[in-house]
This record gives C-alpha cells, structure tokens and sequence, in this order.
C-alpha cells in the first residue's frame, strides 16, 4: 500500500445542519399460541369468550397458561359472558394508528360476567360523559373473525339486566379448524438521525470524496466516522479525506442471492483498506471474475450517475499491495 | 436483606442536560461528554474500571444493537468486561452492584441514555405488551396509565386537585435541576388521555446519565462521602393488567421490604413517577409520610430521558448524601405499563 498521509482538512466554516432520514421498522412476527391462548382466540372468532381457572378458583379472563400468583401451569378452560362490567376507564380524544376505533373512544378494563379478571379492549360512546366505572358493557363482535383479539371490534354499553354470580361452565376448548398461530404485524416510525461526525461523512460521500476522522490521542483514522475512538473513548473532530483507492484485505465470495438485490452470484464482497484509513470498509468488488480476487488487489472505486455512494470498487491495475503494509488492518 | 457480603457505594454521578430533540448528535456524541463528566468527577480513566454495564432500548433508535455504537463512547479497546441490559439503567446499576459483590471488581461504571426523538415514544412502548391480548389494540402508555389514574380516583385514593399539585410541586423544585427542561409551574392544560392532562405526563426526551460504584475503601478514596448502597432489589407485577390491583404497587413495597427501607426512616426519595397519579401509588407502597422530601431534582416529570430516568433517580439520590443534604434516601426505578416492575435501592452517608 503507498505511504500516504491524509492531511487533514479544515472542518466546515459554519455548522451544517445534520441530516435526517425517514426510518421505518416493520415487525412481521409470525406467533404460535399454545393450548391456552390458541383455545381463547379460536373462541373470539366463534363469539365464544373462554377464561381458565386459577390455582385459587379465580376465572382468569384473558386466560393465562400460568398462574397469575404462583406460575402453576393452568388448564381449565371455562366459558363466560360477552358482557360485563367496567373496572376503570380512560378517555381517548385522540385515536391512534392501529387502535381499535378511529373515532375518540374510551379505554375500558371490563370484567365479564363469570370472570374474576379485567380485559382491555375499547369501548364505543359519544363521549366521556357516557362512560363511568360500574357500566354495564356488551362486546360487539367484527364482521370479519380470524382468530385474534381484534375479533373483539369493541365494546357497546348494555341495558339488559346485570346477572347473577354465577360459576362459569368449563369448556373443552375444542373448536374445529382450531387457530394455533397469529401474524403480528406492526410498524413504527422513525426519523433517523446520524450524527454529526456521520453526516460529515455521508455529505462528503455526495461529493465524491470519502472523509474519516482522526483520533487526537491514537492518531487513527476512522471511516466511516462515528464520532468518536472506540479505543480511546474520546471525540474525534480532525476530518481527514483518505482514498479514493484501497487494498482489500480480506474477502468473501457469495453465492446465495439477497432478496431484493439485483447483483448476479456469486461475487466478492471485501474489506478495503482506503489509502489513508484506520480500518477497512466494506464493499463489493466488480470489474474482475470473483474468482481472481485476492488479498492485496488494489481498487478503486465506481460511482453511478445520481448516487451519493460507490456502487462497487474494481481494480486499479497497479500491483498487489504487500501483506506487511495491510496485515495490521485485517 | 441478608448482611452484604462487601460495601458498594455510588461515588459520582454525572448527567447530560436533557432535551426535546437531540437530533444533531448521535448516542455515542450524546454519551460520551457525560462518561468523560463522571470519571473526571473521581479521577479514573476508563481503563481503571472494573465493569461496565448500560442500560438502552433498540427500539427507542428503531435500530437493532444500538447500543455498541454508544460503546464506542466508552472505549472499549482492549476488550473490557462489559455488560448491557435493554431496559432503564437502574437495572444495569443492579447487574454492576452485583459485579462488585462477588469480588470480580472494585468498581463499575454504569450509563444510560435514550433518545426517544426519533420515534413515537406512545407508539414504540405498545410494543413492549403483551403479543397476544394487548399489543394488537396499540394501548399507548399515556391510556394505560389513564387507566390506572381513573382507577385512582374512583377508589377515592387521590383527586385531581392532587395530581395537579404533584405536577406543580416537581416543577417548582426542577427550577434548581439546570439539566431538566421543564423547570417552574406551568399549567396542567388538556386532557391527553382522561383524566391524565398534559402536566400530569412526564416530557419526552433525549439525554444520558453515568454513575460510578466502587467498594470499600476504594469509595473512600474516590469519594469524600460516598453513597452506601445499603440495599437493593426489584420485582415484578403480575403480567396481566386486568389481573393486578393498579391503585397499589405490591412489587414496589415488596422491594423495598428487601431492600431495607422500612428497617429506618428515610430523609429522601427520588421516585419515579412518569405520570403524577403514578407518584400517588409509589408513596402508599413506599409509606413515605409527609417528612420525607419527594423528587426534590424534579423527578421524572421535569426530565424524562426514557432509559435513562430510573438511574437518574439513584444518581441524584446519591449526590445529595455525597452534598449532605441526606442522611438516608430511597431512589425507586420503574419499567413498563402501570409501573410494571419496580426497583428500589437505599442509600446511606456515614455519619
């Protein structure tokens, strides 16, 4: 690898703004159920609300597999009532994504008749002045059931006449076409923010030119920056540019083909040691057959109209670096 | 709380100034002046610390693993003996007290940080609830402690007259916390989730904090008067919330039997109470009676770094017996909906 010593650049006259990137996380959890659970959910989607008993004769509904108190594994299922009474409740003017009403509803805990334990689900009413502690409720079943909570649309408030106590029949939990799984989607929205040493970088890379940063105490060049010397545990504020050219000091050639990446297999994904850096990047090697890569080939990277990254580096021609001159950034 | 087997105190505590949107920097530029903060505070290098442990939530960034990039504040390298736990800091200030029980070390640095800003922190937390039953419905945690507080008020256990008055007196005393963004009064405003009004919620934020413990004399060393950890244990509330009574807090006052806080009186407590309804329940389980100065930082609801808040607690605990201002305090963490788990820690100076 050539002797090159980056000299630093002047950091930016004036702070630029750090940047920002929309952010979205999706978690498309696939979840198996279980004997309890699964007889619970299989119910809803049957208008059938099945609670367990406790080790102390409580009915608890949603029904749990194990003891609320002492973790014993339960398993007598019973059926109770798809009305019942709020425990506590909360008005909520401003319906979220994803809950269950798009109008303001109010969040109930409703203990249905035969159950000894509260379920929270939405309660439909015209306001807070509608809802109390104490009121009768009813659940309104969705149109559409597949076996989950959701089966539950909401709760109506209810003016039939409130029952007796009574101990709540057991059920085999049995149902035909039995639900023993659910798909969780959920999504959240973020707005990512990286930094200012990595935007620093991610500006400069728009540019063309790829910009580490130097560790006042190690003297090392980090790229891409962070922000700070992992080893030394100090802010690193000296850019300096390092590259374009590189030696790659290690490699792996790929052979399954990523989904949603348009790049034929196999081919050679590398660390690169950029004249000037700290330590290698990493990157795929084009513009060579994968099977000609090898430790110490010297490249370069490739640029496409329009992107504010390398799409590949390929090789320079010159000569292969020595080992000596990269083996301390393997 | 059996005898401990060594003495552990906190021997300094350090904090960033805790803001709405910390966007401009990253967790490793966030964490690092208040790591550089804390071990100047004893002299230490980072290379001195026996264990390290930290305390964040990748779903706070949306980014698995953040926090090894929050490490690259500590330096690391060498590979130092290092832990991290995906919950409030507090926790991993138990895990390092721990550490520094068993010998393996004789001191231990803790941090916690959060950034709540690039997210929707009511959204984000849904996810921390039950799969099954609840996180479907996306109950936001300002709704489930709504629920909680109605439950409050309908048991005829507070009024909304003294939610406001918690609110008003966090606020008041934050006026002297230089870190939290909300210092002074201010209205209690619309409701956000009824009854829970805009002052009775804790503020969003960014920030970090960082504690050092040490054992025996090397506290003493460190630290003019150290702050003796005198006990510490944390428990969990039932699973359900329609299963739990949730105008009590069974699991805080177990702790706390645990920890010792009942063996003496306290002088102090720092609590956290995201919500003031939430400060009502912690103050029957804990039996705080009216002598014992509450929050007097400001406490959750005039600087809320998600993560980062339950540390906080001990820290700012811990600093006033190393000032003398406290002979004996009780520091208190949370977690989850419905103050879901509960740590409490004791602190003592020696007279």
């Amino acid at each position: 690898m050539p002797e090159v010593t980056p000299e630093p650049t002047a950091p930016p006259a004036e702070p630029e703004e750090a940047l920002t990137a929309p952010l979205v996380v999706e978690f498309p959890f696939t979840r198996s159920l279980g004997p309890v659970r699964g007889a619970f959910l299989t119910g809803l989607r049957e208008r059938t609300v099945l609670g367990i008993k406790a080790t102390d004769g409580r009915t608890v509904v949603p029904p749990t597999e194990y003891d609320p108190d002492t973790g014993a594994e339960l398993r007598d299922l019973v059926e109770v009532a798809p009305t019942g009474t709020v425990t506590t409740w909360a008005w909520n003017p401003s319906p979220r994504r994803g809950q269950p009403l798009a109008t303001p509803f109010a969040w109930v805990l409703v203990r249905l008749d035969g159950a000894d334990t509260a379920l929270l689900h939405a309660l439909d009413v015209s306001g807070p002045d509608a809802v109390r502690t104490g009121m009768r409720v009813r659940i309104r079943w969705a149109a559409e059931r597949t076996g989950a909570v959701t089966d539950i649309a909401c709760f109506t408030p209810d003016d039939g006449p409130t029952p007796e106590p009574a101990e709540p029949a057991a059920h085999s939990g049995e149902f035909d076409d039995p639900v023993i799984g659910i798909t969780a989607p959920a999504r959240l929205d973020y707005t990512y923010a990286p930094g200012r040493a990595q935007s620093r970088y991610l500006r400069a890379l728009g540019e063309r030119r790829t910009l580490g940063e130097r560790c006042p105490s190690c003297r090392k060049i980090y790229v891409p920056p962070r922000g700070a010397c992992p080893t030394c545990g100090i802010a690193t504020a000296e850019q300096a540019e390092v590259g374009p050219r590189g030696t790659v000091t290690t490699f792996c050639i790929v052979n399954i083909k990523a989904r949603n990446l348009d790049i034929e297999v196999p081919y050679v994904y590398a660390h690169i040691a950029l004249d000037g850096a700290g330590l290698p990047l990493h990157a795929r090697i084009g513009g060579i057959p994968y099977d000609q890569v090898r430790m110490g080939l010297r490249v370069e990277p490739v640029w496409r109209d329009g992107s504010r990254y390398p799409d590949h580096y390929r090789p320079t021609g010159e000569p292969d670096a020595d080992y000596d001159s990269y083996k301390e950034l393997i | 709380m059996p005898a401990l087997p060594r003495d552990i105190a906190v021997v300094a505590f350090a904090q960033s100034d805790h803001v709405a949107d910390s966007h401009e920097v990253s967790e490793a530029e966030m964490v690092m002046p208040v790591l550089h903060d804390v071990l100047d505070r004893t002299g230490l290098k980072a290379r001195d610390i026996g264990f390290t442990c930290s305390g964040s939530s990748d779903y706070l960034a949306g980014r698995a693993f953040s926090f090894t990039m929050a490490l690259d504040a500590v330096g690391a390298w060498p590979p130092i003996s290092e832990s991290h736990v995906e919950t409030d800091g507090a926790w991993a200030l138990y895990e390092a007290w721990v550490a520094l029980l068993t010998g393996e070390a004789d001191t231990a640095l803790v941090y916690a940080y959060g950034k709540s800003s690039p997210g929707d922190l009511r959204a984000v937390l849904t996810r921390q609830l039950d799969p099954y039953y609840l996180a479907p419905l996306w109950p936001d945690s300002v709704a489930l402690a709504a629920l909680q507080a109605q439950a409050l008020l309908d048991a005829g256990l507070t009024c909304e007259d003294e939610l406001a008055a918690v609110a008003t007196r966090s606020r008041a005393a934050a006026a002297d916390n230089p870190h939290a963004p909300l210092r002074g009064p201010r209205p209690q405003g619309d409701h956000v989730v009824a009854p829970l009004r805009r002052g009775d919620c804790a503020p969003v934020g960014d920030g970090a904090a960082a504690v050092i413990l040490a054992a025996g004399d090397r506290a003493r060393a460190l630290c003019g008067r150290p702050a003796w950890i005198r006990g510490i244990d944390h428990r969990v509330e039932a699973h359900s919330l329609g299963v739990r009574d949730l105008t009590a807090s069974p699991s805080t006052r177990l702790a706390a039997d645990r920890a010792g806080a009942f063996d003496r009186p306290v002088d102090l407590a720092e609590l956290h109470a995201p919500f003031t309804s939430q400060e009502i329940v912690l103050r029957r389980a804990l039996r705080l009676g009216d002598g014992v100065t509450v929050n007097p930082s400001g406490g959750a609801l005039a600087a809320n770094p998600v993560m980062a808040t339950g540390l906080i607690r001990i820290g700012e605990a811990a600093a006033r017996i190393q000032r003398g201002e406290s002979g004996r305090a009780l520091a208190h963490a949370t977690s989850g909906p419905c103050l879901q788990q509960n740590l409490v820690a004791v602190l003592e100076g020696e007279s």
